[in-house]
């Protein structure tokens, strides 16, 4: 069961008086007080998790953005910053006592500097808006999450999103260049910016993935790309996820690295065929789409190779995609992948464990014993290039138990993902849903560590508490330095 | 004044918490090639880690090595060699530049700075590729951030932090790093006689294309007849470069693209595979300014299409030379005959086009202690910045001021 901080109850008490101060902010609309429509902010991505926040604001300036803040700073007021809701860690789960700060209305693009390879947008701007915006002149942005159509580049900058092209073109991290901030002071800082190296520690890198709990985003500088001439893909089928792990580390082990390399299980291929129709094999274990991009030689020289490396080891359908829509054709049902496996199953929780890549058979062994144990099925998709797997499980909210036994199993996956070397969240991020199990990873001093860090932006611990760290900590009390004085503590120390 | 030499990441800690104890401040010092860089220290004593080396974990497949934090960047790169890799972030050698050539490199140097040579416009920079640390704080406590994976966002990614914080926030004891494929082939186009801003405008049409450049720079006629390479040096003209790397077949292909778009620029030449790995060395290393040594060196990263106008402003105010890479956007300039070492000049022309950073990489220790080395940073961010070093290190004992006063 999760818990969140407690209410506080003088904040309860003075709901009225906020609302009043919140509508001297932002004026008309800009401030949501009704249950009925507070009830539109009470969860993101990860349903299963749900709470009416006790007041919603939407700014549309900056200035508003550092005058919320700092008001709530100064009456201690809880805050949860949301872009698009999509998360799926719950990192937007509003709180009772918190105010949701809504950056919906900072959707502009402000400007695309194509001598400098970049356009500086609001952070409500979609992903997909960005490169929609550029792709005529032939440009895009990078990071292309499957939420893309929806997510905005804030929630991707505090959940530093991936995407099905990152082995190759990188994550969130690899493709911003600067930010405007407000801290919880409602200080306004600008870190980075059109030129590639900033003066100073580096805070955007630190703020990239730092789920909403350091700053509040209200501009972003992306870099943007020139789109490769020509991509193709190859789609192949083994008898094993032993043989599909085996090509892809012998294709990155030749020296390629592909546009894309997405790897299906027999039930995610098996779900997704039946609802696109993409033409996948369905008597091999593992599917592998491998995408190459870059310019046609090139492409045609890569998917050689990559037939050949799959060859070896033992591919029993390889085929080569001969056009455009053949390509998109290959990647339809993985991309309907996670509504392929809502179509066999009343709902399904979807995970993000990162692995080394030579673990895979292993954990997916393991993971099999598990929904075996556990009674529930689990389908997996895999960008396979990075090791990052999304095992879907199945289950059935309305049967008494079952959500609570697929969070059990889901725990469980990520406990081994760790156990053979891994991580608990390649790209969705720890929010609420993995926050209790921080522990397998780290130790009290590393997350204490990281808990400073917060204290260095947010002192009085108000932006978006509850999330990431199992518990909270006093600033004063982290800070604290005990020092033995006087004592010689290391005798046998080589010194010179 | 002592040298501690810890065998492990438990002996640091004891040091450091011995350090913190008494107060006492601590030079970090792995192979020493980059102790010139920043502001001179006040400090007693140094912390040795050079014995913090070796290669750990090494798969090639897995694109991650993991290793003591003093590894000699050397080892690390043979060892990538022998499977056909490479850090893609192209680490720098500046160790000519800075009279270092006696010491060695270490990976944790590399980091800790956050070097990149030209392909950082394709690649990204050190902090691109650092995917987890094992370290100590400023309390003595050993920590770890990050992972093994070349995907990870469990918790702050605090390997972007300690990349470039030039060892301010902690000691670094073991890291984990990506690393890429080699280029099978590779390859530059220069074209001749351009101006700076006509070639800044060329590498920029370049980078817009589609033809995936993975180095761009532009050595003006001073400069580019200091170059080792005979097809530079005696071009008798500036020389403006473009790198392509990949599959032959591809190589081949884009050259030809390339040389089609931009040869109505002016006339183009070709280096081969060796010449143009001397020629993007000598443009990382700053080669070119290793003599004469008198003269103080500045590395300016600035919005890329205003690299020639900042680099005329400075000539107009100082006795300045300059190139350019990363398509205009870091601007490498030398000024002689200064008493701030130009650096009156250089903050001025930097903030008056678009700003960025300019980083005084070397003059005499007496000059680093009298001007600003690394950018000032502006009243909250100083404050914030001010605030991260102190969750570190909250007794100052990590290198303080080696990059700012009271950090
Ligand atoms: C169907 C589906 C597919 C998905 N596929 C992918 C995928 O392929 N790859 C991937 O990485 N993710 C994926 N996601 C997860 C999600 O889309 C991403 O995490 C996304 O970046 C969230 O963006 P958002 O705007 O919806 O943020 P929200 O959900 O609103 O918020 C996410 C976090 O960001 C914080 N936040 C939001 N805006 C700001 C801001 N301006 N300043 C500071 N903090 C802010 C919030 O407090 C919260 O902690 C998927 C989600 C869904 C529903």
């Amino acid at each position: 069961m999760l818990t969140m901080p407690p209410a506080d109850p003088m904040v309860l008490s003075r709901r009225e008086e906020i609302i009043a101060a919140l509508r001297q902010i932002v004026p008309g609309e800009g401030v949501i007080t009704t249950e009925a429509e507070r009830r539109a902010y009470e969860s993101d991505g990860l349903t299963a998790y749900r709470q009416l926040p006790m007041i919603v604001v939407l700014p549309s300036t900056t200035e508003q953005v550092s005058q919320i803040l700092r008001y709530c700073q100064t009456n201690n007021v809880k805050v949860v910053p949301r872009g698009a809701g999509t998360s799926l860690s719950g990192g937007a789960l509003p709180l009772e006592d918190g105010v949701l700060l809504g950056l919906g209305k900072f959707n502009r693009i402000l400007e695309i500097d194509l001598p400098n390879r970049c356009a500086v947008v609001q952070p409500g701007v979609t992903n997909l808006g960005i490169t929609n915006a550029v792709q005529h002149v032939g440009f895009y942005y990078a990071p292309d999450p499957s939420s893309q159509i929806a997510c905005s580049i804030g929630g991707n900058i505090a959940e530093n999103s991936g995407g099905v092209h990152c082995l190759k073109y990188g994550l969130t991290t690899n493709n911003v260049l600067g930010i405007e901030m407000v801290l919880m002071n409602g200080e306004i800082v600008r870190l980075g910016g059109k030129a590639m190296d900033a003066p100073g520690y580096d805070l955007l890198g630190v703020m990239t993935g730092s789920e909403g709990l350091l700053g509040v985003v209200t501009e972003v500088t992306v870099r943007l790309l020139r789109k490769t001439p020509t991509a193709r893909a190859i789609l192949l089928g083994f008898p094993s996820s032993e043989q599909g792990g085996k090509c892809v580390a012998d294709i990155i082990a030749s020296g390629i690295i592909p546009g894309g390399m997405e790897m299906m299980d027999r039930p995610a291929i098996h779900a997704a065929e039946a609802f696109v129709h993409a033409g996948y094999p369905l008597d091999v274990e593992a599917l592998l789409i491998v995408e190459l991009d870059g310019c046609a030689p090139e492409v045609d020289h890569l998917i050689a190779v990559v037939e050949r490396i799959a060859g070896e080891n033992g591919a029993v359908t390889s085929r080569v995609s001969r056009n455009e829509a053949e390509r998109e054709l290959f990647w339809a049902g993985r991309k309907a992948a996670f509504p392929a496996v809502g179509r066999i199953s009343p709902d399904y929780y979807c995970m993000d464990g990162t692995i080394p890549r030579r673990a895979l058979p292993t954990v997916l062994a393991r993971m099999r014993e598990l929904s075996e144990s556990y009674g529930l099925g689990v389908a997996n998709v895999f960008h396979a290039g990075d090791g990052n797997l999304h095992p879907l499980i199945m289950y059935d909210a309305n049967k008494p138990g079952e959500l609570e036994r697929t969070e059990a199993f889901g725990a469980d996956i990520l406990r081994l993902c760790v156990e053979v070397g891994g991580v608990l969240t390649g790209e969705h991020g720890v929010g609420v849903e993995k926050r209790d199990l921080m522990d397998t990873m780290f130790n009290e001093i590393d997350l204490a560590q990281q808990q400073r860090l917060k204290c260095a932006f947010d002192p009085g611990g108000l932006l978006n508490p509850g999330k990431v760290f199992p518990q909270l900590h006093r600033c004063a009390e982290l800070g604290r330095v005990h020092v033995h004085r006087g004592q010689m503590r290391f005798p046998d120390l080589p010194r010179f | 004044m002592a040298v501690f030499r810890p065998a492990d990441a438990r002996q640091v800690g004891e040091i450091i918490a011995w350090a913190a104890g008494e107060e006492q401040p601590l030079e970090l010092l792995g192979g020493g090639s980059k102790r010139g860089i920043g502001r001179p220290m006040q400090v007693e004593h140094v912390l040795d880690l050079s014995a913090l080396s070796g290669i750990g974990d090494y798969e090639p497949a897995e694109l991650v090595l993991t290793a003591a934090a003093a590894t000699p960047l050397a080892e690390i790169e043979a060892a990538l060699a022998a499977s056909r890799q490479v850090l893609s972030f192209e680490p720098t050698d500046w160790r000519a530049l800075l009279g270092s050539e006696a010491s060695a490199q270490t990976i944790g140097g590399v980091l800790s700075c956050n070097l990149a040579g030209p392909r950082r416009i394709r690649s990204g920079a050190a902090r691109d590729h650092f995917l987890g640390f094992q370290g100590v704080n400023g309390r003595g406590e050993i920590y770890k951030s990050g992972g093994r994976v070349v995907k990870n966002v469990t918790g702050y990614d605090l390997c972007k932090l300690i990349a470039g914080a030039y060892g301010t926030l902690c000691v670094l004891t073991e890291i984990s790093i990506k690393v890429l494929p080699k280029a099978e082939t590779s390859r530059s186009l220069l074209v001749l006689g351009l101006d700076d801003a006509a070639a800044v405008r060329a590498l920029a049409e370049a980078l817009n294309s589609p033809h995936e450049v993975s180095g761009a720079a532009h050595l003006p006629a001073a400069v580019a007849r200091r170059s080792a390479v005979a097809a530079v040096a005696g071009a008798g003209a500036a020389v403006t470069a473009l790198r392509i790397e990949g599959p032959e077949p591809s190589t081949a292909y884009r050259v030809e693209n390339l040389v089609n778009l931009l040869s109505g620029a002016g006339p183009t030449d070709i280096l081969d595979e060796a010449g143009s790995e001397m020629l993007w060395r000598e443009v990382r290393d700053a080669g070119f300014f290793v003599e004469p040594r008198e003269r103080a060196v500045w590395r300016l990263s600035v919005t890329p299409s205003s690299g020639p106008a900042v680099a005329a402003d400075l000539a107009a105010r100082a006795e300045a030379e300059s190139y350019f890479d990363w398509g205009g956007g870091l601007v490498w300039v030398a000024i002689s005959d200064s008493p701030d070492a130009g650096a009156a000049a250089v903050r001025m022309a930097v903030a008056t086009h678009g700003g960025g950073h300019a980083l005084l990489l070397r003059a005499p220790e007496s000059l680093r202690a009298a001007v600003d080395v690394f950018e000032p940073l502006a009243g909250p961010l100083a404050a914030l910045s001010a605030r991260v070093k102190e969750s570190f290190d909250p007794r100052r004992v990590l290198n303080p001021g080696r990059m700012y006063a009271g950090i």
